[in-house]
Protein backbone atom coordinates (compact mmCIF):
# COMPACT_ATOMS: atom_id res chain seq x y z
CA UNK A 1 0.00 0.00 0.00
CA UNK A 2 1.22 3.48 -0.79
CA UNK A 3 2.69 5.32 2.16
CA UNK A 4 2.28 8.81 3.42
CA UNK A 5 4.23 11.19 1.20
CA UNK A 6 7.40 12.92 2.41
CA UNK A 7 5.71 16.30 2.15
CA UNK A 8 2.91 15.03 4.38
CA UNK A 9 5.38 13.72 6.95
CA UNK A 10 7.13 17.09 7.03
CA UNK A 11 3.78 18.86 7.52
CA UNK A 12 2.64 16.36 10.17
CA UNK A 13 5.87 16.87 12.12
CA UNK A 14 5.56 20.64 11.90
CA UNK A 15 1.91 20.63 13.00
CA UNK A 16 2.78 18.33 15.91
CA UNK A 17 5.63 20.67 16.83
CA UNK A 18 3.17 23.55 17.17
CA UNK A 19 2.59 25.07 13.71
CA UNK A 20 -1.11 24.30 13.94
CA UNK A 21 -2.06 26.62 11.10
CA UNK A 22 -0.37 24.19 8.66
CA UNK A 23 -2.96 21.50 9.38
CA UNK A 24 -5.36 22.79 6.74
CA UNK A 25 -2.62 22.60 4.11
CA UNK A 26 -2.04 18.99 5.14
CA UNK A 27 -5.67 17.91 4.86
CA UNK A 28 -6.99 20.13 2.05
CA UNK A 29 -6.27 17.56 -0.72
CA UNK A 30 -8.59 15.14 1.15
CA UNK A 31 -11.61 17.34 1.88
CA UNK A 32 -13.66 15.68 -0.81
CA UNK A 33 -12.54 12.12 0.08
CA UNK A 34 -13.44 12.57 3.72
CA UNK A 35 -16.78 14.17 2.89
CA UNK A 36 -17.67 11.40 0.44
CA UNK A 37 -16.69 8.72 2.95
CA UNK A 38 -19.09 10.28 5.47
CA UNK A 39 -21.73 10.68 2.77
CA UNK A 40 -21.46 7.00 1.85
CA UNK A 41 -22.68 6.15 5.33
CA UNK A 42 -25.13 8.98 6.04
CA UNK A 43 -26.58 9.75 2.61
CA UNK A 44 -27.37 13.39 3.19
CA UNK A 45 -25.30 16.54 2.79
CA UNK A 46 -25.80 18.19 6.14
CA UNK A 47 -25.03 15.09 8.22
CA UNK A 48 -22.10 14.15 5.99
CA UNK A 49 -20.60 17.63 6.32
CA UNK A 50 -20.95 17.57 10.09
CA UNK A 51 -19.36 14.11 10.37
CA UNK A 52 -16.57 15.11 7.96
CA UNK A 53 -15.78 18.24 9.95
CA UNK A 54 -15.81 16.30 13.21
CA UNK A 55 -13.43 13.81 11.57
CA UNK A 56 -10.99 16.57 10.63
CA UNK A 57 -11.12 18.01 14.15
CA UNK A 58 -10.47 14.55 15.57
CA UNK A 59 -7.58 14.04 13.17
CA UNK A 60 -6.20 17.40 14.27
CA UNK A 61 -6.32 16.56 17.97
CA UNK A 62 -4.97 13.01 17.45
CA UNK A 63 -2.37 13.78 14.81
CA UNK A 64 0.53 12.75 17.06
CA UNK A 65 -0.92 9.21 17.23
CA UNK A 66 -0.86 8.81 13.42
CA UNK A 67 1.49 5.98 12.48
CA UNK A 68 3.76 7.26 9.72
CA UNK A 69 4.02 3.88 7.97
CA UNK A 70 0.33 3.88 7.03
CA UNK A 71 -1.27 6.08 4.40
CA UNK A 72 -2.46 9.43 5.68
CA UNK A 73 -5.54 9.59 3.42
CA UNK A 74 -6.65 6.10 4.53
CA UNK A 75 -6.30 7.16 8.16
CA UNK A 76 -8.48 10.22 7.53
CA UNK A 77 -11.09 8.11 5.73
CA UNK A 78 -11.16 5.61 8.61
CA UNK A 79 -11.83 8.43 11.06
CA UNK A 80 -14.56 9.83 8.81
CA UNK A 81 -16.27 6.44 8.50
CA UNK A 82 -16.07 6.04 12.24
CA UNK A 83 -17.59 9.46 12.92
CA UNK A 84 -20.33 8.83 10.37
CA UNK A 85 -21.18 5.43 11.83
CA UNK A 86 -21.32 6.83 15.35
CA UNK A 87 -23.64 9.52 14.10
CA UNK A 88 -25.80 6.95 12.36
CA UNK A 89 -26.03 4.87 15.51
CA UNK A 90 -26.99 7.86 17.64
CA UNK A 91 -29.55 9.28 15.27
CA UNK A 92 -32.95 7.61 15.35
CA UNK A 93 -33.64 8.38 11.73
CA UNK A 94 -30.94 5.90 10.76
CA UNK A 95 -32.21 3.15 13.06
CA UNK A 96 -33.43 0.87 10.28
CA UNK A 97 -30.08 1.15 8.48
CA UNK A 98 -28.02 0.17 11.49
CA UNK A 99 -30.12 -2.95 11.78
CA UNK A 100 -29.48 -3.75 8.14
CA UNK A 101 -25.77 -3.66 8.74
CA UNK A 102 -25.93 -6.92 10.64
CA UNK A 103 -26.89 -8.84 7.53
CA UNK A 104 -24.11 -11.20 6.54
CA UNK A 105 -22.56 -11.23 3.09
CA UNK A 106 -25.07 -12.89 0.86
CA UNK A 107 -24.06 -16.26 -0.44
CA UNK A 108 -24.72 -17.37 -3.97
CA UNK A 109 -24.67 -15.64 -7.29
CA UNK A 110 -26.37 -12.41 -8.19
CA UNK A 111 -28.34 -12.71 -11.39
CA UNK A 112 -28.38 -9.65 -13.63
CA UNK A 113 -31.99 -8.49 -13.94
CA UNK A 114 -31.94 -8.28 -17.69
CA UNK A 115 -29.50 -8.47 -20.54
CA UNK A 116 -30.58 -5.59 -22.67
CA UNK A 117 -27.79 -3.84 -24.44
CA UNK A 118 -26.62 -0.63 -22.81
CA UNK A 119 -24.60 1.64 -25.01
CA UNK A 120 -22.26 4.16 -23.54
CA UNK A 121 -23.71 7.26 -21.89
CA UNK A 122 -21.51 10.15 -23.04
CA UNK A 123 -19.62 11.88 -20.21
CA UNK A 124 -21.05 15.26 -21.18
CA UNK A 125 -24.44 13.93 -20.07
CA UNK A 126 -23.11 14.41 -16.53
CA UNK A 127 -23.57 18.13 -17.07
CA UNK A 128 -27.26 17.37 -16.64
CA UNK A 129 -28.34 17.46 -13.00
CA UNK A 130 -30.86 14.77 -13.83
CA UNK A 131 -28.19 12.18 -14.57
CA UNK A 132 -26.16 13.12 -11.49
CA UNK A 133 -29.26 12.74 -9.32
CA UNK A 134 -30.10 9.40 -10.91
CA UNK A 135 -26.60 8.14 -10.16
CA UNK A 136 -26.80 9.40 -6.57
CA UNK A 137 -30.16 7.71 -6.09
CA UNK A 138 -28.84 4.46 -7.52
CA UNK A 139 -25.89 4.60 -5.10
CA UNK A 140 -28.25 5.43 -2.22
CA UNK A 141 -30.40 2.42 -3.10
CA UNK A 142 -27.54 -0.01 -2.41
CA UNK A 143 -27.28 -1.75 0.95
CA UNK A 144 -24.75 0.19 3.09
CA UNK A 145 -22.14 -2.55 3.01
CA UNK A 146 -22.18 -2.63 -0.80
CA UNK A 147 -22.45 1.13 -1.09
CA UNK A 148 -19.43 1.77 1.11
CA UNK A 149 -17.23 -0.54 -0.97
CA UNK A 150 -18.42 0.99 -4.25
CA UNK A 151 -17.78 4.49 -2.93
CA UNK A 152 -14.25 3.68 -1.74
CA UNK A 153 -13.28 1.78 -4.87
CA UNK A 154 -15.07 3.51 -7.74
CA UNK A 155 -15.61 7.04 -6.44
CA UNK A 156 -12.57 7.50 -4.22
CA UNK A 157 -10.46 5.34 -6.53
CA UNK A 158 -8.83 3.45 -3.68
CA UNK A 159 -7.37 0.10 -4.71
CA UNK A 160 -8.63 -3.20 -3.27
CA UNK A 161 -6.07 -3.25 -0.42
CA UNK A 162 -6.74 0.39 0.52
CA UNK A 163 -10.50 -0.19 0.44
CA UNK A 164 -10.07 -3.20 2.73
CA UNK A 165 -7.94 -1.14 5.12
CA UNK A 166 -10.33 1.83 5.15
CA UNK A 167 -13.39 -0.34 5.82
CA UNK A 168 -11.52 -2.82 8.05
CA UNK A 169 -12.74 -5.83 6.06
CA UNK A 170 -10.84 -8.51 4.12
CA UNK A 171 -9.78 -8.05 0.50
CA UNK A 172 -11.93 -11.06 -0.40
CA UNK A 173 -14.98 -9.29 1.09
CA UNK A 174 -14.13 -6.13 -0.85
CA UNK A 175 -14.12 -8.09 -4.11
CA UNK A 176 -17.36 -9.95 -3.35
CA UNK A 177 -19.19 -6.79 -2.30
CA UNK A 178 -17.79 -4.75 -5.18
CA UNK A 179 -19.06 -7.26 -7.72
CA UNK A 180 -22.51 -7.20 -6.13
CA UNK A 181 -22.51 -3.40 -5.91
CA UNK A 182 -21.53 -2.94 -9.54
CA UNK A 183 -24.09 -5.47 -10.79
CA UNK A 184 -26.84 -3.84 -8.73
CA UNK A 185 -25.81 -0.40 -9.98
CA UNK A 186 -26.07 -1.63 -13.55
CA UNK A 187 -29.52 -3.02 -12.84
CA UNK A 188 -30.59 0.21 -11.15
CA UNK A 189 -29.40 2.38 -14.02
CA UNK A 190 -30.22 0.28 -17.06
CA UNK A 191 -31.81 1.06 -19.40
CA UNK A 192 -30.25 4.48 -19.51
CA UNK A 193 -30.86 7.16 -16.97
CA UNK A 194 -34.26 8.36 -18.09
CA UNK A 195 -35.80 5.09 -19.11
CA UNK A 196 -34.27 5.37 -22.53
CA UNK A 197 -31.73 3.40 -24.42
CA UNK A 198 -28.95 5.16 -26.15
CA UNK A 199 -28.97 4.40 -29.85
CA UNK A 200 -25.85 6.22 -30.88
CA UNK A 201 -24.04 9.33 -29.77
CA UNK A 202 -26.88 11.71 -29.02
CA UNK A 203 -30.07 9.86 -29.67
CA UNK A 204 -32.22 8.45 -26.95
CA UNK A 205 -35.06 6.19 -27.74
CA UNK A 206 -37.83 5.37 -25.32
CA UNK A 207 -38.28 1.65 -25.49
CA UNK A 208 -40.27 0.94 -22.40
CA UNK A 209 -42.64 2.79 -20.13
CA UNK A 210 -40.72 3.34 -16.91
CA UNK B 1 -4.63 -24.73 -28.26
CA UNK B 2 -8.28 -25.11 -27.40
CA UNK B 3 -9.85 -22.94 -24.75
CA UNK B 4 -12.01 -24.53 -22.08
CA UNK B 5 -15.44 -22.97 -22.22
CA UNK B 6 -16.82 -21.03 -19.33
CA UNK B 7 -20.48 -20.52 -18.31
CA UNK B 8 -22.35 -17.22 -17.98
CA UNK B 9 -22.57 -17.62 -14.19
CA UNK B 10 -18.82 -18.08 -13.98
CA UNK B 11 -18.33 -14.98 -16.14
CA UNK B 12 -20.58 -12.84 -13.89
CA UNK B 13 -18.63 -13.92 -10.81
CA UNK B 14 -15.45 -12.54 -12.32
CA UNK B 15 -16.81 -9.50 -14.17
CA UNK B 16 -15.75 -7.00 -11.57
CA UNK B 17 -12.24 -8.48 -11.33
CA UNK B 18 -12.09 -8.54 -15.14
CA UNK B 19 -12.87 -4.82 -15.34
CA UNK B 20 -10.18 -4.17 -12.73
CA UNK B 21 -7.66 -6.21 -14.75
CA UNK B 22 -7.38 -8.64 -11.85
CA UNK B 23 -8.01 -12.01 -13.51
CA UNK B 24 -5.20 -14.30 -14.57
CA UNK B 25 -4.34 -14.51 -18.30
CA UNK B 26 -5.94 -17.93 -18.75
CA UNK B 27 -9.27 -16.86 -17.28
CA UNK B 28 -9.13 -13.58 -19.21
CA UNK B 29 -8.75 -15.54 -22.48
CA UNK B 30 -11.68 -17.76 -21.60
CA UNK B 31 -13.85 -14.78 -20.70
CA UNK B 32 -12.94 -12.94 -23.90
CA UNK B 33 -13.81 -16.04 -25.89
CA UNK B 34 -17.17 -16.18 -24.08
CA UNK B 35 -17.94 -12.50 -24.79
CA UNK B 36 -17.43 -13.13 -28.51
CA UNK B 37 -20.39 -15.47 -28.61
CA UNK B 38 -22.55 -14.25 -25.70
CA UNK B 39 -24.49 -11.02 -26.20
CA UNK B 40 -25.98 -11.19 -22.70
CA UNK B 41 -22.66 -11.23 -20.89
CA UNK B 42 -21.27 -8.56 -23.22
CA UNK B 43 -24.27 -6.35 -22.38
CA UNK B 44 -23.70 -6.83 -18.65
CA UNK B 45 -19.98 -6.12 -19.09
CA UNK B 46 -20.66 -2.92 -21.07
CA UNK B 47 -23.22 -1.78 -18.53
CA UNK B 48 -20.87 -2.39 -15.63
CA UNK B 49 -18.06 -0.52 -17.37
CA UNK B 50 -20.47 2.34 -17.95
CA UNK B 51 -21.38 2.40 -14.24
CA UNK B 52 -17.74 2.46 -13.14
CA UNK B 53 -16.90 5.25 -15.55
CA UNK B 54 -19.90 7.39 -14.62
CA UNK B 55 -19.75 7.09 -10.83
CA UNK B 56 -16.02 7.83 -10.94
CA UNK B 57 -16.64 11.25 -12.44
CA UNK B 58 -15.95 14.10 -10.01
CA UNK B 59 -19.18 15.82 -11.00
CA UNK B 60 -21.38 13.17 -9.37
CA UNK B 61 -20.48 14.17 -5.82
CA UNK B 62 -19.37 17.68 -5.08
CA UNK B 63 -18.50 19.30 -1.78
CA UNK B 64 -21.37 21.43 -0.44
CA UNK B 65 -20.87 25.14 -1.17
CA UNK B 66 -18.87 26.82 1.59
CA UNK B 67 -17.57 23.52 3.01
CA UNK B 68 -13.92 24.58 2.94
CA UNK B 69 -14.59 27.97 4.52
CA UNK B 70 -16.58 26.44 7.36
CA UNK B 71 -13.91 23.79 7.90
CA UNK B 72 -11.11 26.36 7.98
CA UNK B 73 -13.05 28.41 10.50
CA UNK B 74 -13.60 25.41 12.80
CA UNK B 75 -9.95 24.39 12.56
CA UNK B 76 -8.90 27.94 13.35
CA UNK B 77 -11.09 27.94 16.45
CA UNK B 78 -9.71 24.54 17.50
CA UNK B 79 -6.12 25.71 17.01
CA UNK B 80 -6.72 28.82 19.08
CA UNK B 81 -8.79 27.10 21.75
Amino acid sequence: MARTTELEIVLINRVCAGEKELFYELISPYERSVYIAAFSVLQNEADAEEAAQEAFLKAFSHLSSFRRESKFSTWLIQIALNEARMKRRKDRKFLHQSMDDRIQDEEGDYMPRDFADWREIPSEALERAELRETLQQAIASLHPKYREVLVMRDIQNLNIAETAAALRISEASVKTRLLRARLQMRDALAPGYDGSWSIGERNWKKVRPW
Amino acid sequence: MSIIEISCVEVWRELSNYIDGAVDPDLRRRMEEHFKSCGHCTAVLDGMRNVVRLVGDDRVFELPAGFSDRLRQRLKEAAEG
